[in-house]
């Protein structure tokens, strides 16, 4: 076998793990094979990636090191800690938005073509635009972005407009905590994105094209600069003779413009506050323009749709949800990454086979972000489709699915994305931003040991209220990370109410830090770190003095110390 | 001519520039000045009250000048359940400053920010935008001390 290639995988991810190092490294050493940049493949865990390219298929390895040892073992085609050839951590996986992903250059629009990149395009433009939208129908597509609408169906609402100025954005302000799909798929394969923008363009009429990238993907937005660059030179922005607009916009830190209306605020330069709908976008949207706003990766597919056709599309998936979906699995799990799954999968696939957790380890996953909730592990058997996660009290959301071990705080956890909505409130409706501060308020007397049976009651109470109350998809979808929890783990709720203890021993104020004499060798490590000098010489903690920092803990040779219960720890008065 | 004139020389005035032209002197200055506020809104023909506004919204746009170091600890939701709290304060304890402060020196600033979308290596932080994962104490460690050591030399 002759190497053709070395692929370096330098999405941020890569980056993050070393891939800098590395690319500078194998600049040095090597000079007779081109060293080229590509994205991420979507086993973050396993960065950074190499990909030998040879003349009979490809070899990977991970958690390659700048060394002289790991490029010998991967010039001589080495095979031990290899990964497979077309890296899968499961069969429920099927790689289709991802086909390309982390496989081809990244700056490399002409690579991208050479893998049956703008064919869709070409297509389209060969067909009629109401054929088009059509074909988008056909496929069934749902918006990736959360809310789950028909594209086809947007697609057409825009198409009826009567103007000779339409707006179509792609909504690339990834905000979940815990969601980089859109991220990964942009720095990977941009040429993806705006293939499937300017197939839309086509199909609707629109005029002006907006990408709106938050700030915090610099790598996505730079990728994304290039590619629409390169799509200039080439002239593909001009559609069967019309010549559409594209800009990119970068948000500026605000979660509430993932919401349409929001969204279109801050394009135009204001306060991103959504409004009241009707007038919906499609009637009166970007400076009163008609507008469809689609999520990334409703794009990244639409490229792929017109490529294989509607119905060839549609043949994956369930009844109403169609195609594969990618989630972002972070977390309690031992292969965090990218997972791209057929609709229809059950979570279990998705956390034991794909996640590579350990049955019993796991407590929920928490799926669809702040405006998602937890299911726990009794209903892993849940087929994932956009339906079935909502009738168990989550939603499909963007993608974001962190996996909660047993020794998480599932309380701690729904303060956690009380806190965040709180803070990302726009304040606009009364419910929406005290209604968050109060259940907020009453989840942090919760953890800090002081709730009652009766701030339980009250956070469903107004969880409910603030859900009817609120104008826009934040405020209304706020209150489910609490209101799940509620559902299913009220027990740990009223642990921590009625016996005063955190049972997964996360919460501070109901856990105490204790030394195992038995295990401890007396080497000082722990008594020299503490910040607080809550232990002392004869290493005993202080829990009075102690703030639950973890320092101890965490630099203990022995792991002798540990959290336990509130109650079972030493507590003294500090003498002064 | 004064440099955030310059820096909007090439903006549009048209409105829907306005996040721009603010990233544009954010990315120059490190903050939005009271300056930045009359010039950006002179620029865009708006009342200041306007730019002001719009800044407030966005917790991008800092009003105070930061360090020279800027830390962000991620607390999104992969983060948050795998330490980000103790993480912040860690790096709280070795420098001395809260969230949100800088400290006197004007060496380091510290903020916790939303996502920062590489889940997959929680706990993570950034340093003036590099990033560093799997955060543990003793590494954490190891990377402030290099920045302080870096900041020394520079004086």
């Amino acid at each position: 076998m002759t190497i053709k290639r070395i692929k370096v995988g330098a999405g941020s991810c890569g980056i993050a793990a070393g891939a800098s190092e590395l690319l500078t490294f194998f600049q040095q050493e090597i000079s007779d094979i081109p060293i080229v940049e590509v994205g991420c493949i979507g086993h973050c865990y396993a960065e950074p990636i190499v990909e030998i390219e040879t003349d009979n298929g490809s070899l990977f390895y991970e958690n390659v090191k700048p060394h002289k040892d790991y490029l010998d073992r991967i010039l001589s085609l080495r095979d031990e800690g290899q990964l497979v050839i077309r890296p899968q951590r499961s069969d429920r996986e099927m790689v289709k938005i991802l086909s390309i992903a982390g496989r081809i250059e990244m700056n490399s629009i002409n690579e991208y073509i050479a893998n049956g990149g703008y064919e869709g395009l070409k297509k389209a433009l060969k067909m009629k635009p109401s054929e088009v939208i059509e074909e988008v129908i056909i496929s069934g597509l749902r918006g990736r972005g959360g809310g789950g609408f028909m594209t086809g169906t947007k697609w057409r609402f825009l198409s009826d407009k009567n103007s000779s100025e339409k707006v179509l954005i792609c909504n690339a302000d990834e905000g979940d905590p815990g969601a980089f799909m859109d991220r990964s798929l942009m720095e990977s394969v941009p040429h993806q994105i705006l293939e499937g923008m300017l197939i839309g363009a086509y199909a609707t009429g629109a005029t002006k094209l907006f990408i709106y990238c938050r700030a915090e993907y610099p790598l996505a937005i730079k990728n994304l600069k290039r590619a629409m660059e390169q799509i200039f030179e080439l002239n593909l922005h001009n559609l069967n003779g019309r010549t559409v607009e594209i800009r990119l916009k970068e948000g500026a830190g605000a979660f509430v413009c993932g919401e349409e209306t929001a969204m279109i605020h801050s394009l135009e330069g204001k306060r991103g506050t959504p409004r009241f709908r009707p007038p919906y976008p499609t009637d009166s949207g970007f400076q009163g323009l008609p507008t469809v706003i689609n999520n990334v990766e409703t794009f990244g597919n639409i490229s792929l749709i017109l490529r294989e056709g509607g119905a060839e599309f549609a043949k994956v998936g369930t009844e109403g949800s169609k195609g594969t979906k990618l989630f972002a699995l972070a977390g309690d799990v031992k292969y965090p990454g990218l997972a791209e799954v057929p609709m229809g999968v059950t979570l279990a696939d998705i956390v034991y086979e794909v996640g590579g957790a350990e049955p019993g380890t796991v407590k929920a996953v928490q799926i669809g972000g702040p405006s998602g909730g937890c299911i726990p592990a009794e209903k892993f058997d849940a087929i994932v489709d956009y339906d079935s996660l909502k009738s168990l009290g989550a939603i499909m959301g963007s993608g974001g699915l962190i996996v909660i071990g047993n020794n998480r705080c599932m309380v701690e956890t729904s303060r956690y994305f009380l806190e965040f909505t709180t803070r990302e409130s726009c304040g606009k409706c009364t419910f929406c931003r005290i209604g968050t501060k109060r259940m907020l308020e009453r989840l942090e007397k919760i953890t800090g040991g002081e709730g009652t049976e009766a701030d339980i009651d009250f956070l469903s109470d107004i969880g409910n209220k603030i859900v009817k109350g609120s104008l826009c998809g934040l405020g209304q979808t706020a209150p489910n990370p609490v209101l799940a929890s509620l559902r299913y783990f009220r027990n740990e709720f009223e642990a921590h109410t009625n016996e005063r203890q955190c049972p997964a021993l996360q919460c501070n104020k109901l856990t105490d830090v204790i030394i195992n004499e038995e295990l401890c060798i007396e080497c000082g490590l722990c008594v020299k770190t503490c910040p607080v000098n809550a232990i002392s010489e004869d290493y005993i903690v202080n829990n009075s003095v102690c703030t639950r920092c973890n320092s101890c803990i965490e630099v203990c040779p022995k792991k002798a110390i540990s959290r336990t219960k509130r109650g079972s720890g030493h507590y003294a008065v500090k003498e002064n | 001519m004064n440099t955030i004139l310059e820096l909007l020389s090439d903006i549009d005035t048209e409105q829907s520039n306005l996040i721009k032209a603010l990233q544009t002197v954010q990315a120059n200055e490190g903050y939005i000045s009271n300056e930045a506020i009359s010039t950006i809104g002179n620029h865009f023909a708006i009342p200041p009250v306007e730019v002001e506004g719009v800044v407030s919204f966005y917790t991008q746009f800092k009003r105070v000048k930061p360090g020279k170091f800027q830390i962000s600890v991620c607390d999104g939701t992969a983060c948050h359940i795998k330490g980000a709290s103790l993480v912040a304060g860690w790096i709280s304890e070795f420098i001395g400053i809260k969230n949100g402060e800088t400290d006197k020196d004007g060496m380091f600033s510290l903020e916790t920010v939303a996502c920062l979308g590489c889940c997959s290596l929680a706990p993570v932080m950034s340093i003036n935008g590099k990033i560093y994962g799997n955060l543990e104490r003793k590494r954490l460690i190891r990377v402030l001390k290099s920045y302080q050591k870096e900041a020394e030399n520079d004086n």
